[in-house]
């Protein structure tokens, strides 16, 4: 598929021309058939190179700076830095982002591989239930966020059905502790479709022969599920607990939808806080080293589940 | 093997009872949104409204200034949709001469492409918003526009090499050997092929823009160009506990979307399926 019509040597890194090894790569003839231009490429990149390269480059000087947003700013060294990790309020905002990404990464896969397995075959409805799992995925977080409030309200539903068997009512989105939960419940219970999608999308790849055949040699639903389903279906879960990890990292709009980020900070998340910072205080200097903060932590995570699902895939 | 029994039927109902608990948040919404005011407090907030009403859309939608629903929704489509085109446009171009270009260039731009994937928006943020507050971009669509379509390049560039991959030369060289252009090649044969990879870069980055809350707030809140998630964000700070009201804004607001899931579900589960991959 790869053999083009050229004039002259054949030029280029194709897996065949790299394989025959003979070929010159010095000699730059131009091939009979060019496919575009390359200067078509050129907006895109140079919209990368500015949205993505330079910018976060630039976020990353001004993280060391004790800039406010206008005249001039002096460069700090780690200032920044240690003022985040002697701020104790801070300090609660990371452990909130941590305990609220693990808490979804969790939650979510659990759930979301529960439901495709459920959903995987034979049951009549499996696709109009799909669809329904997925729907809360395509809707805006933060108006999720507020239907969500209503429910948790001292007044609201929830509270109705405590009532009804005889709890009593509690303030959801008041107490420090409920209140990142309920953060976190609102966040796995938009995004499990998601993975349960990414999840159908891996089991349809296992062949249902192979189930047969272990299930005919005796081997119950368990062992079928950990020495079939589970390897086969390691891609869509390192895919999975990736993006989750990271979107969790992330978190904004449910916690200025639900608390606002309180109460008395108990459920503010780096994300907040750097919008906080940064644009409500005009701290952009010190904004800035909390989103340095946020990055490092979301590429080390990142680098860290590549790592980690790699060595498994060559173990296996 | 594997066949429908019993015990299957068994199943199927609990994976109802689960998929109902699911979308309770659901009736609520649809039940608080057709109540009057005066039924909020009288009746129990998870019995329908014994008088349904569609004042609450009426009073919601009448908003003027800052609480214009309307001009937020308009806002909101013109945003996303100039910046689907330009994704389209700049991102199947680029994609399509990275994956089909021999020379090295190629292969090193695509690899710059793909590590954006991994940076995350947040750091630099910081600088876009002061360098567009300089050229008086702040606040404006285009800015906007230009801000998405820059930070979702990637994703799109992504989508359409992967495509263009898959995708045999031959109706490329037939035309080209015929005499077409490079760019009447990529014009008449390409671009018609490509209309699947199309679909999922403009599913999956649609819905991220239409969503956008943290960006839109930092470039438009208070401006005279908020998009529905900012706007939705103000108006329902201003609304205290007025369920009715909040929760009709909240269901205009997902209603476009819900529409265009429902009318195009296979394709939506697909793009995320596959497309992320």
């Amino acid at each position: 598929m790869t053999a083009t019509i050229r004039k002259g040597p054949v030029v280029g890194e194709g897996s065949s021309a790299a394989g025959g090894g003979a070929v010159s790569r010095s000699r730059r003839a131009r091939p009979l058939i060019t496919y575009g231009r390359w200067w078509w490429a050129l907006p895109a990149i140079a919209m990368v190179a500015l949205v993505h390269y330079a910018a976060t480059a630039g976020g990353a000087v001004y993280a060391f700076t004790d800039w406010t947003g206008i005249g001039d700013f002096d460069f700090i060294g780690l200032d920044n830095f240690r003022r985040i990790f002697d701020d104790p309020k801070l300090i609660g905002s990371l452990k909130n982002t941590l305990f609220l990404a693990f808490g979804f990464l969790v939650l979510t896969n659990v759930v979301g591989l529960c439901l495709a397995l459920a959903l995987n075959r034979t049951l009549k409805s499996r696709y109009l239930l799909r669809v329904l799992f997925f729907m809360p995925v395509v809707l805006s977080p933060l108006a999720v966020s507020y239907v969500w409030k209503f429910i948790f309200d001292f007044k609201g539903p929830l509270n109705g059905v405590l009532g009804w068997v005889g709890m009593e009512p509690r303030t959801w989105l008041a107490d420090p502790t409920l209140a990142l939960w309920a953060v976190l419940l609102v966040m796995a219970w938009q995004t499990t479709g998601m993975v349960m999608v990414i999840f159908l999308a891996g089991l349809a790849t296992v062949p249902i022969e192979i189930e047969e055949a272990a299930a005919i040699d005796g081997a119950g639903t368990w062992r079928r599920f950990r020495h079939i389903t589970i390897p086969s279906i390691r891609p869509s879960i390192a895919i999975a607990s990736t993006l989750m990890l990271i979107q969790g990292l992330r978190v904004f709009d449910q916690v200025m939808a639900l608390t606002g980020g309180g109460p008395a900070g108990a459920t503010e998340t780096l994300a907040t806080q750097v919008y906080k910072q940064t644009f409500a205080l005009s701290n952009f200097g010190f904004g800035a080293a909390l989103a340095l903060l946020l990055t490092l932590i979301m590429l080390v995570f990142s680098v860290l589940q590549q790592v980690a699902t790699r060595d498994r895939s060559q173990g296996a | 093997m594997f066949r429908y029994s019993p015990a299957t039927a068994v199943r199927e109902g609990v994976v109802w009872v689960f998929a109902l608990l699911t979308l309770l948040p659901f009736y609520f919404l649809v039940v608080t949104a057709l109540k009057p005011s005066e039924e909020l407090l009288t009746t129990s907030t998870s019995a329908p409204p014994s008088r349904p009403t569609l004042e609450n859309f009426t009073e919601v939608l009448s908003g003027g200034g800052d609480n214009n629903i309307l001009l937020a929704l308009g806002h909101s489509v013109v945003i996303t949709a100039a910046s689907i085109v330009g994704l389209v446009a700049f991102g199947s171009l680029a994609a399509y001469v990275l994956s089909r270009t021999t020379r090295r260039w190629g292969t090193i731009t695509f690899y710059g492409f793909l590590i954006a994937i991994l940076l995350p928006t947040q750091l630099g943020l910081v600088p876009l918003y002061i360098g567009a507050r300089q050229i008086g971009l702040v606040g404006t669509m285009w800015g906007m526009v230009v801000l998405y379509v820059g930070t979702l390049m990637p994703l799109a560039v992504f989508l359409y090499a992967g495509f263009f991959r898959n995708l045999p030369r031959d109706y490329e060289e037939a035309a080209s050997l015929d005499g077409a252009s490079p760019g009447r090649v990529f014009l008449r044969v390409v671009f018609p092929l490509m209309s699947p990879a199309t679909g999922t870069v403009a599913i999956l980055a649609g819905l991220i823009v239409w969503n956008d809350f943290f960006s839109a707030l930092i470039f438009l809140g208070g401006s005279d160009n908020q998009t529905l998630p900012v706007s939705m964000y103000y108006y329902v700070g201003s609304l205290v506990s007025a369920w009715n009201k909040i929760f009709a804004i909240v269901l205009i607001s997902m209603v476009p979307i819900l529409a265009f899931y429902l009318f195009a579900q296979k394709k939506f589960i697909q793009g995320f399926a596959g497309g992320i991959k």
